[in-house]
């Protein structure tokens, strides 16, 4: 797994937490530093996709694993 | 890149229809839209400090109820007496179930995020409503404070 600065645990949450939890993290990070989430919600997939081309961070990655999704978001 | 606008008009006070605005105006917000939602009559209901919305089966089919009662349960006796008070809670407790946020977190955020309320003045006067009730900071107006903003926002709902 490619290294990270910060980590974000949104498992159990359902829209629209997940992204409103990565979007404070982000704010408290710096530009180019990578965050971490990890989310239960099936939905966030498609929403951290729409959320990273409308803010402008990169998403890295995007992957699922036993139920679980993982994100890789680079902030801009 | 300048920045996107989102106006809502919210006019519905049921533990359900809170959704919808709040929902929106949060993500939006952290979308990096500036927003502003109008609530106007029920609507006014989604401002009060102490929240106490409910949701209720009656005259709604499309609501899906335990045990699949939606189908087969008689719509009169939805009115019964203690029907309303016990969807509210059952509602309540699985959106707790599936992390889904309460109405007032999803305020909270709206707020922090910067999203705008504005209370409308007619509704407040004609149902002789006490703004000590609501939030602190509101903005209180008419249709035309709220098209000065809407006139010029990306998206304009209607909830």
């Amino acid at each position: 797994m490619a290294d990270f600065d910060q980590e974000l645990d949104a498992t159990g949450l359902n829209c629209p937490l997940p992204i409103l939890r990565a979007k404070k993290a982000l704010s408290s990070m710096q530009a180019g530093q990578v965050l971490h989430i990890i989310a239960t919600d099936p939905g966030s997939v498609k929403d951290f996709e729409a959320f990273t081309k409308q803010t402008g961070n990169e998403l890295m990655e995007s992957k699922e694993e036993g139920g679980k999704f993982y994100f890789l978001m680079k902030k801009s | 890149m300048s920045e996107k606008k989102l106006a809502i008009i919210a006019t519905k006070g049921s533990l359900d229809w809170a959704y919808p605005p709040f929902i929106l105006a949060s993500t939006a917000a952290a979308l990096g839209y500036e927003t502003q939602i109008f609530f106007t009559f029920y609507g006014l209901q989604l401002l009060r400090k102490k929240l106490s919305l409910e949701v209720t089966p009656l005259g709604n089919p499309g609501m899906p109820m335990p045990m699949a009662m939606d189908k087969w349960f008689p719509v009169a006796l939805t009115a019964l007496p203690g029907m309303q008070s016990m969807m509210t809670m059952m509602m309540k407790k699985k959106m707790k179930d599936k992390g889904v946020a309460s109405v007032e977190d999803l305020r909270d955020l709206c707020v922090e995020a910067d999203v705008k309320l504005i209370a409308c003045q007619m509704t407040v006067d004609l149902f002789d409503m006490d703004t000590s009730d609501f939030l602190d900071g509101l903005e209180y107006g008419g249709a035309a404070t709220f098209f000065e903003f809407a006139g010029e926002s990306d998206i304009c709902l209607f909830v």
